[in-house]
Protein backbone atom coordinates (compact mmCIF):
# COMPACT_ATOMS: atom_id res chain seq x y z
CA UNK A 1 0.00 0.00 0.00
CA UNK A 2 2.70 2.34 0.48
CA UNK A 3 4.42 1.94 -2.45
CA UNK A 4 0.85 2.67 -4.21
CA UNK A 5 1.50 6.28 -2.86
CA UNK A 6 5.08 6.19 -3.98
CA UNK A 7 4.95 4.75 -7.12
CA UNK A 8 2.87 7.79 -8.30
CA UNK A 9 4.96 10.68 -6.33
CA UNK A 10 8.66 11.90 -6.73
CA UNK A 11 8.64 13.35 -2.93
CA UNK A 12 11.92 13.78 -1.40
CA UNK A 13 12.61 12.23 1.74
CA UNK A 14 12.17 15.19 4.53
CA UNK A 15 15.70 14.69 6.23
CA UNK A 16 15.38 14.80 9.36
CA UNK A 17 12.61 12.27 10.00
CA UNK A 18 14.23 9.13 10.78
CA UNK A 19 15.58 10.31 14.16
CA UNK A 20 12.06 11.95 15.03
CA UNK A 21 10.26 8.70 14.35
CA UNK A 22 9.35 6.36 17.09
CA UNK A 23 8.34 3.09 16.23
CA UNK A 24 4.77 3.15 17.23
CA UNK A 25 4.47 6.87 15.83
CA UNK A 26 1.85 6.87 12.55
CA UNK A 27 1.68 10.59 12.36
CA UNK A 28 4.42 13.36 12.98
CA UNK A 29 2.51 16.87 12.87
CA UNK A 30 5.80 19.51 12.49
CA UNK A 31 4.58 23.39 12.68
CA UNK A 32 1.77 22.66 10.70
CA UNK A 33 -0.01 26.16 9.88
CA UNK A 34 -3.23 26.27 8.27
CA UNK A 35 -5.08 29.25 6.30
CA UNK A 36 -8.34 30.24 4.89
CA UNK A 37 -7.52 33.06 2.79
CA UNK A 38 -5.43 35.63 5.30
CA UNK A 39 -7.01 33.89 8.18
CA UNK A 40 -4.92 31.71 10.26
CA UNK A 41 -6.87 28.74 11.48
CA UNK A 42 -4.31 26.97 13.02
CA UNK A 43 -1.07 28.40 14.23
CA UNK A 44 1.91 25.79 14.08
CA UNK A 45 1.00 23.14 16.05
CA UNK A 46 3.60 19.98 16.16
CA UNK A 47 2.41 16.60 17.61
CA UNK A 48 2.75 12.72 17.22
CA UNK A 49 0.20 10.45 16.41
CA UNK A 50 0.83 7.08 18.01
CA UNK A 51 -0.50 3.81 16.03
CA UNK A 52 -3.13 1.82 17.08
CA UNK A 53 -4.65 4.53 19.55
CA UNK A 54 -7.92 6.47 19.87
CA UNK A 55 -6.65 10.16 19.64
CA UNK A 56 -9.23 12.96 20.63
CA UNK A 57 -9.22 16.01 19.57
CA UNK A 58 -11.03 18.14 21.54
CA UNK A 59 -11.41 22.66 22.13
CA UNK A 60 -14.23 25.03 21.60
CA UNK A 61 -16.09 25.28 18.15
CA UNK A 62 -13.69 27.04 15.47
CA UNK A 63 -10.75 26.29 17.96
CA UNK A 64 -8.87 24.67 14.50
CA UNK A 65 -9.34 20.93 15.73
CA UNK A 66 -11.63 20.02 12.50
CA UNK A 67 -9.42 22.04 10.06
CA UNK A 68 -6.70 20.18 11.59
CA UNK A 69 -8.40 16.92 10.65
CA UNK A 70 -9.53 17.65 7.63
CA UNK A 71 -5.62 18.04 6.81
CA UNK A 72 -4.78 14.66 7.41
CA UNK A 73 -6.59 13.48 4.47
CA UNK A 74 -6.57 16.61 2.41
CA UNK A 75 -10.27 17.16 2.38
CA UNK A 76 -9.63 21.12 3.16
CA UNK A 77 -7.94 21.21 -0.72
CA UNK A 78 -11.76 21.50 -1.39
CA UNK A 79 -11.77 24.61 0.05
CA UNK A 80 -10.96 27.61 -2.15
CA UNK A 81 -8.53 29.72 -0.64
CA UNK A 82 -7.43 26.93 2.34
CA UNK A 83 -3.77 26.34 2.22
CA UNK A 84 -1.61 24.01 4.86
CA UNK A 85 2.01 24.85 5.90
CA UNK A 86 4.19 22.27 7.60
CA UNK A 87 4.50 18.89 7.57
CA UNK A 88 2.55 16.03 8.41
CA UNK A 89 4.61 12.90 7.83
CA UNK A 90 3.16 10.03 7.04
CA UNK A 91 5.45 6.48 6.10
CA UNK A 92 8.26 8.77 5.57
CA UNK A 93 6.28 11.46 3.19
CA UNK A 94 5.25 14.74 3.74
CA UNK A 95 1.23 13.96 3.37
CA UNK A 96 0.90 18.05 2.48
CA UNK A 97 3.45 18.11 -0.26
CA UNK A 98 2.25 19.37 -3.77
CA UNK A 99 3.54 15.67 -5.12
CA UNK A 100 0.98 13.69 -3.32
CA UNK A 101 -1.31 11.65 -5.03
CA UNK A 102 -4.46 12.63 -3.06
CA UNK A 103 -6.57 9.81 -4.57
CA UNK A 104 -3.96 7.11 -2.96
CA UNK A 105 -3.37 8.68 -0.32
CA UNK A 106 -7.35 8.63 1.03
CA UNK A 107 -7.20 5.21 0.34
CA UNK A 108 -5.20 4.63 3.66
CA UNK A 109 -6.27 7.46 5.49
CA UNK A 110 -10.17 7.15 5.91
CA UNK A 111 -12.86 9.55 6.99
CA UNK A 112 -16.12 9.07 8.64
CA UNK A 113 -18.44 12.60 8.87
CA UNK A 114 -20.21 13.96 11.38
CA UNK A 115 -23.76 13.65 9.57
CA UNK A 116 -23.89 10.34 8.40
CA UNK A 117 -23.72 10.47 4.80
CA UNK A 118 -24.39 7.31 2.91
CA UNK A 119 -25.01 7.46 -0.47
CA UNK A 120 -28.36 7.16 -1.90
CA UNK A 121 -27.67 3.70 -2.81
CA UNK A 122 -28.27 0.33 -1.88
CA UNK A 123 -26.08 -0.98 1.39
CA UNK A 124 -24.25 -3.16 -0.90
CA UNK A 125 -23.46 -0.21 -3.50
CA UNK A 126 -22.28 2.09 -0.81
CA UNK A 127 -19.43 -0.40 0.57
CA UNK A 128 -18.60 -1.52 -3.18
CA UNK A 129 -18.44 1.99 -4.71
CA UNK A 130 -14.82 2.84 -3.73
CA UNK A 131 -13.62 -0.74 -3.58
CA UNK A 132 -15.12 -0.79 -7.50
CA UNK A 133 -13.24 2.11 -8.28
CA UNK A 134 -9.72 0.88 -6.62
CA UNK A 135 -10.22 -2.11 -9.31
CA UNK A 136 -11.91 -4.97 -7.15
CA UNK A 137 -14.28 -6.17 -10.00
CA UNK A 138 -14.94 -9.98 -8.45
CA UNK A 139 -18.85 -10.36 -7.07
CA UNK A 140 -17.20 -13.13 -4.98
CA UNK A 141 -14.26 -10.82 -3.67
CA UNK A 142 -16.87 -7.51 -3.59
CA UNK A 143 -19.18 -10.38 -1.74
CA UNK A 144 -16.27 -11.04 0.92
CA UNK A 145 -15.33 -7.60 1.64
CA UNK A 146 -18.99 -6.54 2.14
CA UNK A 147 -19.38 -9.03 4.70
CA UNK A 148 -16.22 -8.60 6.28
CA UNK A 149 -16.15 -4.98 6.47
CA UNK A 150 -20.19 -4.75 8.24
CA UNK A 151 -19.61 -7.61 10.40
CA UNK A 152 -16.53 -5.08 11.78
CA UNK A 153 -19.06 -2.45 11.99
CA UNK A 154 -21.46 -4.54 13.92
CA UNK A 155 -23.86 -3.85 11.60
CA UNK A 156 -24.16 -7.04 9.52
CA UNK A 157 -26.67 -8.78 11.72
CA UNK A 158 -28.99 -5.80 11.36
CA UNK A 159 -28.83 -5.56 7.66
CA UNK A 160 -27.40 -9.16 5.95
CA UNK A 161 -31.30 -9.70 4.84
CA UNK A 162 -31.61 -6.67 3.10
CA UNK A 163 -28.61 -5.66 1.44
CA UNK A 164 -29.76 -4.63 -1.61
CA UNK A 165 -32.02 -2.23 0.11
CA UNK A 166 -31.71 1.28 -0.12
CA UNK A 167 -29.19 2.73 2.63
CA UNK A 168 -31.32 5.53 3.22
CA UNK A 169 -34.01 3.30 5.00
CA UNK A 170 -31.74 2.61 7.53
CA UNK A 171 -31.66 4.37 10.95
CA UNK A 172 -28.99 7.07 11.66
CA UNK A 173 -26.59 5.08 13.75
CA UNK A 174 -27.22 2.38 11.07
CA UNK A 175 -25.93 4.84 8.55
CA UNK A 176 -23.18 5.99 10.50
CA UNK A 177 -22.01 2.68 11.29
CA UNK A 178 -22.69 1.72 7.30
CA UNK A 179 -20.06 4.79 6.81
CA UNK A 180 -17.61 3.31 9.00
CA UNK A 181 -18.09 0.21 7.53
CA UNK A 182 -17.62 1.58 3.74
CA UNK A 183 -14.48 3.63 5.45
CA UNK A 184 -13.09 -0.08 6.77
CA UNK A 185 -13.74 -2.01 3.54
CA UNK A 186 -11.01 0.38 1.77
CA UNK A 187 -8.66 -1.16 4.54
CA UNK A 188 -6.71 2.33 5.70
CA UNK A 189 -4.33 3.02 8.40
CA UNK A 190 -6.23 5.77 9.60
CA UNK A 191 -9.42 6.80 10.71
CA UNK A 192 -10.23 10.23 11.00
CA UNK A 193 -13.92 10.82 12.71
CA UNK A 194 -15.51 14.57 12.37
CA UNK A 195 -17.67 14.23 15.47
CA UNK A 196 -18.82 10.99 14.91
CA UNK A 197 -21.70 10.33 16.89
CA UNK A 198 -23.24 14.23 17.44
CA UNK A 199 -26.15 13.67 15.40
CA UNK A 200 -27.28 10.62 16.75
CA UNK A 201 -29.51 9.24 19.80
CA UNK A 202 -27.70 8.15 22.99
CA UNK A 203 -28.01 3.95 22.02
CA UNK A 204 -26.65 4.45 19.14
CA UNK A 205 -24.02 6.33 20.08
CA UNK A 206 -22.61 4.16 22.42
CA UNK A 207 -22.46 1.37 19.73
CA UNK A 208 -20.73 3.57 17.82
CA UNK A 209 -18.38 4.08 20.57
CA UNK A 210 -18.07 0.51 21.61
CA UNK A 211 -17.03 0.06 17.73
CA UNK A 212 -14.16 2.98 17.74
CA UNK A 213 -13.00 1.06 20.87
CA UNK A 214 -12.99 -2.24 18.88
CA UNK A 215 -12.08 -0.65 15.80
CA UNK A 216 -8.25 0.49 17.62
CA UNK A 217 -6.72 -2.90 17.16
CA UNK A 218 -6.83 -2.38 13.67
CA UNK A 219 -6.33 1.09 12.74
CA UNK A 220 -5.19 4.01 14.85
CA UNK A 221 -8.01 6.65 15.03
CA UNK A 222 -8.36 10.25 15.07
CA UNK A 223 -11.64 11.60 16.86
CA UNK A 224 -12.59 14.92 17.08
CA UNK A 225 -15.57 15.43 19.67
CA UNK A 226 -17.60 18.08 21.37
CA UNK A 227 -18.20 15.38 24.23
CA UNK A 228 -15.83 15.08 27.29
CA UNK A 229 -17.40 12.01 28.52
CA UNK A 230 -16.90 10.66 25.09
CA UNK A 231 -13.27 11.30 25.04
CA UNK A 232 -12.21 10.22 28.18
CA UNK A 233 -14.29 6.80 27.67
CA UNK A 234 -12.76 5.70 24.57
CA UNK A 235 -9.76 7.65 24.06
CA UNK A 236 -6.08 6.97 24.95
CA UNK A 237 -4.29 10.17 24.16
CA UNK A 238 -6.01 13.68 23.85
CA UNK A 239 -5.40 16.92 22.45
CA UNK A 240 -7.06 20.18 23.70
CA UNK A 241 -6.83 22.98 21.18
CA UNK A 242 -8.09 26.48 21.50
CA UNK A 243 -8.18 29.78 19.35
CA UNK A 244 -5.88 27.32 16.59
CA UNK A 245 -3.28 26.65 19.33
CA UNK A 246 -2.39 22.90 20.76
CA UNK A 247 -2.32 23.86 24.51
CA UNK A 248 -1.57 20.64 25.94
CA UNK A 249 -1.53 16.59 24.34
CA UNK A 250 -1.08 13.94 26.61
CA UNK A 251 -2.42 10.85 27.56
CA UNK A 252 -6.29 10.85 28.38
CA UNK A 253 -6.04 9.75 31.69
CA UNK A 254 -3.25 12.79 32.71
CA UNK A 255 -5.98 15.46 30.62
CA UNK A 256 -8.68 14.63 32.73
CA UNK A 257 -7.26 13.96 36.09
CA UNK A 258 -3.84 16.02 36.35
CA UNK A 259 -3.35 18.44 33.74
CA UNK A 260 -1.02 20.65 33.57
CA UNK A 261 -2.07 23.67 32.05
CA UNK A 262 -4.70 25.86 33.34
CA UNK A 263 -6.64 26.27 30.34
CA UNK A 264 -7.12 22.62 30.01
CA UNK A 265 -8.61 22.06 33.30
CA UNK A 266 -11.18 24.95 32.85
CA UNK A 267 -12.32 23.97 29.16
CA UNK A 268 -12.98 19.89 30.63
CA UNK A 269 -14.13 21.18 33.90
CA UNK A 270 -17.00 23.12 32.31
CA UNK A 271 -15.91 26.93 32.91
CA UNK A 272 -15.75 27.81 28.98
CA UNK A 273 -16.67 26.54 25.90
CA UNK B 1 -58.05 45.71 9.57
CA UNK B 2 -56.50 42.81 12.13
CA UNK B 3 -54.21 40.22 11.26
CA UNK B 4 -56.67 37.40 11.24
CA UNK B 5 -58.72 39.05 8.51
CA UNK B 6 -55.74 39.60 6.61
CA UNK B 7 -54.84 36.16 6.74
CA UNK B 8 -58.46 35.24 5.71
CA UNK B 9 -58.02 37.44 2.60
CA UNK B 10 -54.27 36.30 1.67
CA UNK B 11 -55.71 32.92 1.21
CA UNK B 12 -58.33 33.86 -0.75
CA UNK B 13 -56.20 35.70 -2.90
CA UNK B 14 -53.69 33.36 -3.26
CA UNK B 15 -56.67 30.60 -4.04
CA UNK B 16 -58.09 32.46 -6.72
CA UNK B 17 -55.36 33.11 -8.66
CA UNK B 18 -54.48 29.35 -8.30
CA UNK B 19 -58.40 28.95 -10.05
CA UNK B 20 -57.80 31.04 -12.51
CA UNK B 21 -54.77 29.27 -13.31
CA UNK B 22 -56.30 26.00 -13.89
CA UNK B 23 -59.29 27.84 -15.25
CA UNK B 24 -57.42 28.68 -18.17
CA UNK B 25 -55.17 25.59 -18.50
CA UNK B 26 -58.57 23.94 -18.55
CA UNK B 27 -60.63 25.61 -20.78
CA UNK B 28 -57.39 26.20 -23.62
CA UNK B 29 -57.25 22.11 -23.34
CA UNK B 30 -61.25 21.72 -23.41
CA UNK B 31 -60.84 24.25 -26.70
CA UNK B 32 -58.34 22.14 -28.35
CA UNK B 33 -59.67 18.75 -27.99
CA UNK B 34 -63.24 19.67 -28.64
CA UNK B 35 -62.38 21.39 -32.28
CA UNK B 36 -59.26 19.23 -32.89
CA UNK B 37 -61.14 15.37 -31.66
CA UNK B 38 -63.42 15.01 -34.22
CA UNK B 39 -60.51 15.45 -37.02
CA UNK B 40 -58.59 12.94 -35.87
CA UNK B 41 -58.95 9.46 -37.13
CA UNK B 42 -56.58 6.84 -37.83
CA UNK B 43 -56.53 7.77 -41.83
CA UNK B 44 -55.57 11.68 -40.50
CA UNK B 45 -52.71 10.32 -38.73
CA UNK B 46 -51.55 7.94 -40.98
CA UNK B 47 -52.00 9.83 -44.75
CA UNK B 48 -49.67 12.63 -46.22
CA UNK B 49 -50.49 16.15 -46.12
CA UNK B 50 -52.28 17.51 -49.23
CA UNK B 51 -51.71 20.62 -51.28
CA UNK B 52 -54.83 21.23 -52.78
CA UNK B 53 -57.34 18.93 -52.33
CA UNK B 54 -59.45 18.67 -48.78
CA UNK B 55 -58.69 15.39 -46.76
CA UNK B 56 -54.96 15.37 -46.14
CA UNK B 57 -53.13 13.92 -42.88
CA UNK B 58 -50.38 14.90 -40.89
CA UNK B 59 -48.53 11.59 -41.35
CA UNK B 60 -44.95 13.17 -42.03
CA UNK B 61 -45.22 16.32 -39.84
CA UNK B 62 -45.87 13.99 -37.11
CA UNK B 63 -42.80 11.99 -38.16
CA UNK B 64 -40.81 14.98 -38.66
CA UNK B 65 -41.87 16.33 -34.86
CA UNK B 66 -40.53 13.90 -33.62
CA UNK B 67 -37.42 12.64 -35.52
CA UNK B 68 -36.16 16.94 -35.37
CA UNK B 69 -36.64 16.01 -31.45
CA UNK B 70 -34.52 13.06 -31.05
CA UNK B 71 -32.12 14.24 -32.94
CA UNK B 72 -32.17 17.90 -30.99
CA UNK B 73 -31.75 15.98 -27.82
CA UNK B 74 -29.31 13.88 -29.30
CA UNK B 75 -27.67 17.22 -29.20
CA UNK B 76 -28.79 19.38 -26.80
CA UNK B 77 -28.27 16.77 -23.87
CA UNK B 78 -24.55 15.77 -23.77
CA UNK B 79 -23.04 19.09 -24.09
CA UNK B 80 -25.74 20.64 -22.11
CA UNK B 81 -24.59 17.97 -19.26
CA UNK B 82 -21.72 18.24 -20.20
CA UNK B 83 -21.66 22.15 -20.20
CA UNK B 84 -23.67 22.38 -16.53
CA UNK B 85 -20.88 19.69 -14.90
CA UNK B 86 -18.46 22.05 -15.86
CA UNK B 87 -20.47 25.55 -14.21
CA UNK B 88 -21.00 23.25 -11.19
CA UNK B 89 -18.27 21.09 -10.84
CA UNK B 90 -14.67 22.69 -12.54
CA UNK B 91 -15.16 26.20 -13.38
CA UNK B 92 -13.31 28.65 -10.96
CA UNK B 93 -15.30 31.04 -9.72
CA UNK B 94 -13.88 34.59 -11.70
CA UNK B 95 -14.16 37.17 -14.53
CA UNK B 96 -14.47 34.05 -16.63
CA UNK B 97 -17.14 32.23 -15.29
CA UNK B 98 -19.20 35.22 -15.34
CA UNK B 99 -18.84 36.16 -18.49
CA UNK B 100 -20.12 32.73 -19.11
CA UNK B 101 -22.79 32.76 -17.48
CA UNK B 102 -24.07 35.84 -18.44
CA UNK B 103 -23.55 34.50 -22.16
CA UNK B 104 -25.56 31.69 -21.49
CA UNK B 105 -28.58 34.35 -19.96
CA UNK B 106 -28.31 35.72 -23.06
CA UNK B 107 -28.62 33.08 -25.17
CA UNK B 108 -31.61 31.85 -23.01
CA UNK B 109 -33.63 35.09 -24.02
CA UNK B 110 -33.21 35.10 -27.48
CA UNK B 111 -36.14 35.36 -29.81
CA UNK B 112 -36.43 32.06 -31.49
CA UNK B 113 -37.21 33.99 -34.80
CA UNK B 114 -33.60 35.46 -34.14
CA UNK B 115 -32.16 32.25 -33.89
CA UNK B 116 -33.90 31.01 -37.30
CA UNK B 117 -32.46 33.65 -39.20
CA UNK B 118 -28.98 33.04 -37.65
CA UNK B 119 -29.65 29.25 -38.29
CA UNK B 120 -30.64 30.33 -41.57
CA UNK B 121 -27.52 32.07 -42.54
CA UNK B 122 -25.26 29.65 -40.56
CA UNK B 123 -26.69 25.88 -41.42
CA UNK B 124 -28.41 26.57 -44.35
CA UNK B 125 -26.25 29.06 -46.87
CA UNK B 126 -22.64 28.93 -45.23
CA UNK B 127 -22.92 25.22 -44.66
CA UNK B 128 -24.64 25.09 -48.44
CA UNK B 129 -26.98 22.35 -46.71
CA UNK B 130 -30.63 23.72 -47.79
CA UNK B 131 -33.04 23.37 -45.51
CA UNK B 132 -32.40 20.16 -43.66
CA UNK B 133 -33.48 18.19 -40.84
CA UNK B 134 -30.26 18.90 -38.95
CA UNK B 135 -29.97 22.81 -39.53
CA UNK B 136 -33.26 22.49 -37.72
CA UNK B 137 -32.31 20.45 -35.47
CA UNK B 138 -28.77 22.63 -34.36
CA UNK B 139 -30.70 25.92 -34.76
CA UNK B 140 -32.98 24.05 -31.79
CA UNK B 141 -29.76 22.98 -30.23
CA UNK B 142 -28.81 26.54 -29.67
CA UNK B 143 -32.11 27.29 -28.49
CA UNK B 144 -32.37 24.81 -25.99
CA UNK B 145 -28.46 24.89 -24.69
CA UNK B 146 -28.66 27.43 -22.50
CA UNK B 147 -31.75 25.80 -20.50
CA UNK B 148 -30.17 22.20 -20.31
CA UNK B 149 -26.95 23.43 -18.74
CA UNK B 150 -28.19 25.85 -16.03
CA UNK B 151 -30.60 22.88 -14.75
CA UNK B 152 -27.66 20.69 -14.87
CA UNK B 153 -26.01 23.19 -12.96
CA UNK B 154 -28.72 23.58 -10.86
CA UNK B 155 -29.49 20.28 -10.53
CA UNK B 156 -25.70 19.47 -9.18
CA UNK B 157 -25.30 22.40 -6.73
CA UNK B 158 -28.95 20.53 -5.44
CA UNK B 159 -26.96 17.17 -4.66
CA UNK B 160 -25.53 17.65 -0.64
CA UNK B 161 -22.32 18.37 -0.37
CA UNK B 162 -21.73 15.26 1.60
CA UNK B 163 -21.80 13.10 -0.61
CA UNK B 164 -19.18 14.40 -2.94
CA UNK B 165 -17.14 14.34 0.38
CA UNK B 166 -17.63 11.03 1.52
CA UNK B 167 -16.88 9.71 -2.16
CA UNK B 168 -13.40 11.38 -2.22
CA UNK B 169 -12.93 10.65 1.46
CA UNK B 170 -13.01 6.95 -0.44
CA UNK B 171 -10.18 7.78 -2.38
CA UNK B 172 -11.79 8.05 -5.38
CA UNK B 173 -11.23 10.50 -7.91
CA UNK B 174 -13.47 13.57 -8.71
CA UNK B 175 -14.69 12.43 -12.06
CA UNK B 176 -15.80 8.87 -11.09
CA UNK B 177 -17.34 10.74 -8.02
CA UNK B 178 -19.16 13.06 -10.54
CA UNK B 179 -20.06 10.06 -13.12
CA UNK B 180 -21.16 7.56 -10.24
CA UNK B 181 -22.56 9.81 -7.32
CA UNK B 182 -23.14 13.08 -8.06
CA UNK B 183 -24.82 12.97 -11.69
CA UNK B 184 -27.29 9.83 -10.78
CA UNK B 185 -28.21 11.96 -7.59
CA UNK B 186 -29.34 14.59 -9.75
CA UNK B 187 -30.55 12.74 -12.41
CA UNK B 188 -34.44 13.62 -11.33
CA UNK B 189 -33.72 17.56 -11.62
CA UNK B 190 -31.92 17.14 -14.96
CA UNK B 191 -34.58 14.34 -16.57
CA UNK B 192 -37.22 18.12 -15.66
CA UNK B 193 -35.14 19.87 -17.52
CA UNK B 194 -34.22 17.81 -20.30
CA UNK B 195 -38.37 17.54 -20.85
CA UNK B 196 -38.99 21.45 -20.70
CA UNK B 197 -36.40 21.75 -23.14
CA UNK B 198 -38.26 18.85 -25.25
CA UNK B 199 -41.61 20.76 -24.89
CA UNK B 200 -40.24 23.80 -26.47
CA UNK B 201 -38.92 21.78 -29.54
CA UNK B 202 -42.38 20.15 -30.15
CA UNK B 203 -43.90 23.54 -29.92
CA UNK B 204 -41.27 25.66 -31.84
CA UNK B 205 -42.15 27.21 -35.43
CA UNK B 206 -40.32 30.23 -35.97
CA UNK B 207 -36.89 28.98 -35.56
CA UNK B 208 -37.30 26.18 -37.85
CA UNK B 209 -39.18 27.81 -40.97
CA UNK B 210 -35.82 29.00 -42.39
CA UNK B 211 -34.19 25.98 -41.43
CA UNK B 212 -36.15 22.68 -41.78
CA UNK B 213 -38.37 24.43 -44.41
CA UNK B 214 -41.78 24.36 -45.18
CA UNK B 215 -41.91 21.02 -47.28
CA UNK B 216 -41.34 17.49 -46.96
CA UNK B 217 -40.03 15.38 -49.82
CA UNK B 218 -42.05 12.35 -51.02
CA UNK B 219 -41.11 9.71 -47.80
CA UNK B 220 -41.00 5.80 -48.81
CA UNK B 221 -41.42 4.17 -44.92
CA UNK B 222 -40.09 1.40 -45.88
CA UNK B 223 -36.79 2.23 -46.79
CA UNK B 224 -34.15 2.53 -44.05
CA UNK B 225 -31.57 3.32 -45.66
CA UNK B 226 -30.91 7.09 -43.86
CA UNK B 227 -28.83 8.25 -47.07
CA UNK B 228 -31.51 7.84 -49.57
CA UNK B 229 -33.62 11.03 -50.34
CA UNK B 230 -36.42 9.32 -49.95
CA UNK B 231 -36.13 8.07 -46.34
CA UNK B 232 -37.40 9.15 -43.22
CA UNK B 233 -34.25 8.91 -41.30
CA UNK B 234 -32.14 11.21 -43.78
CA UNK B 235 -31.20 13.65 -41.74
CA UNK B 236 -29.99 16.09 -44.89
CA UNK B 237 -33.68 16.36 -46.35
CA UNK B 238 -36.34 19.25 -45.23
CA UNK B 239 -38.75 18.99 -42.87
CA UNK B 240 -41.61 20.72 -42.09
CA UNK B 241 -42.73 19.67 -38.20
CA UNK B 242 -46.19 19.77 -36.84
CA UNK B 243 -46.14 23.25 -35.38
CA UNK B 244 -44.77 24.43 -38.98
CA UNK B 245 -47.34 23.01 -40.40
CA UNK B 246 -50.12 24.26 -38.57
CA UNK B 247 -48.79 27.67 -39.28
CA UNK B 248 -48.56 27.45 -42.98
CA UNK B 249 -52.22 25.84 -43.80
CA UNK B 250 -53.25 28.88 -41.54
CA UNK B 251 -50.86 31.35 -43.42
CA UNK B 252 -50.94 30.18 -46.74
CA UNK B 253 -52.58 26.98 -47.20
CA UNK B 254 -54.82 26.27 -50.60
CA UNK B 255 -56.76 23.52 -48.89
CA UNK B 256 -60.31 24.00 -48.17
CA UNK B 257 -60.49 21.67 -44.86
CA UNK B 258 -57.57 24.54 -43.79
CA UNK B 259 -59.45 25.15 -39.94
CA UNK B 260 -59.93 21.00 -39.61
CA UNK B 261 -56.55 20.13 -40.48
CA UNK B 262 -55.53 23.06 -38.12
CA UNK B 263 -57.42 22.49 -35.64
CA UNK B 264 -56.84 18.43 -35.46
CA UNK B 265 -52.74 19.05 -36.11
CA UNK B 266 -53.12 21.47 -32.70
CA UNK B 267 -54.85 18.39 -30.71
CA UNK B 268 -52.76 16.08 -31.77
CA UNK B 269 -49.80 18.36 -30.86
CA UNK B 270 -50.84 19.11 -27.39
CA UNK B 271 -52.05 15.44 -27.23
CA UNK B 272 -48.32 14.40 -28.05
CA UNK B 273 -46.65 17.01 -25.42
CA UNK B 274 -48.27 15.16 -23.01
CA UNK B 275 -48.27 11.90 -23.83
CA UNK B 276 -44.23 12.53 -24.45
CA UNK B 277 -44.10 14.25 -20.95
CA UNK B 278 -45.69 11.41 -18.96
CA UNK B 279 -43.70 8.70 -21.17
CA UNK B 280 -40.48 10.21 -19.74
CA UNK B 281 -41.45 10.83 -15.96
CA UNK B 282 -42.54 7.52 -15.61
CA UNK B 283 -38.94 6.07 -17.49
CA UNK B 284 -37.13 8.51 -15.52
CA UNK B 285 -38.61 7.36 -12.15
CA UNK B 286 -38.41 3.60 -12.89
CA UNK B 287 -34.01 4.24 -14.14
CA UNK B 288 -33.99 6.37 -10.75
CA UNK B 289 -35.65 4.21 -8.41
CA UNK B 290 -33.32 0.72 -10.07
CA UNK B 291 -29.95 3.66 -9.37
CA UNK B 292 -30.98 4.34 -5.77
CA UNK B 293 -32.66 0.76 -5.02
CA UNK B 294 -36.05 2.32 -3.68
CA UNK B 295 -38.54 0.47 -4.47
Amino acid sequence: MLTAIKERTNVELPFQTTSVFQPETILAVKNLEIFYGEKRAVNGISLDIEKNTVTALIGPSGCGKSTFLRSINRMNDLIPGAKAIGEIIYEDLNILSEDINVVALRKEIGMVFQKPNPFPKSIYENITHGLKFAGIKKKSKLDEIVEESLRKAALWDEVKDRLHKSALSLSGGQQQRLCIARTIAMKPTVILLDEPSSALDPISNAKVEDLIVDLKKEYSIIIVTHNMQQASRISDKTAFFLSGDLIEYDSTETIFTNPSVKKTEEYISGRFG
Amino acid sequence: MNSKAADRIATGVFVAIAITIVTILAGLFFYIFVNGFKHISLEFLTSPSSNVRAGGGIRDQLFNSFYILFITMLITVPIGIGGGVYMAEYAKPGKVTDLIRTCIEVLSSLPSIVIGMFGLLIFVNTTGWGYTILGGALALTIFNLPTMVRTTEDAIRAVPRDLKEASLALGVTHWHTIKTIILPAAFPSVLTGAILAAGRVFGEAAALLFTAGLSTPRLDYTNWNPFSEQSPLNIFRPAETLAVHIWSVNTQGLIPDVNEVASGSSAVLVLSVLIFNLLARWIGSLIHKRATATK
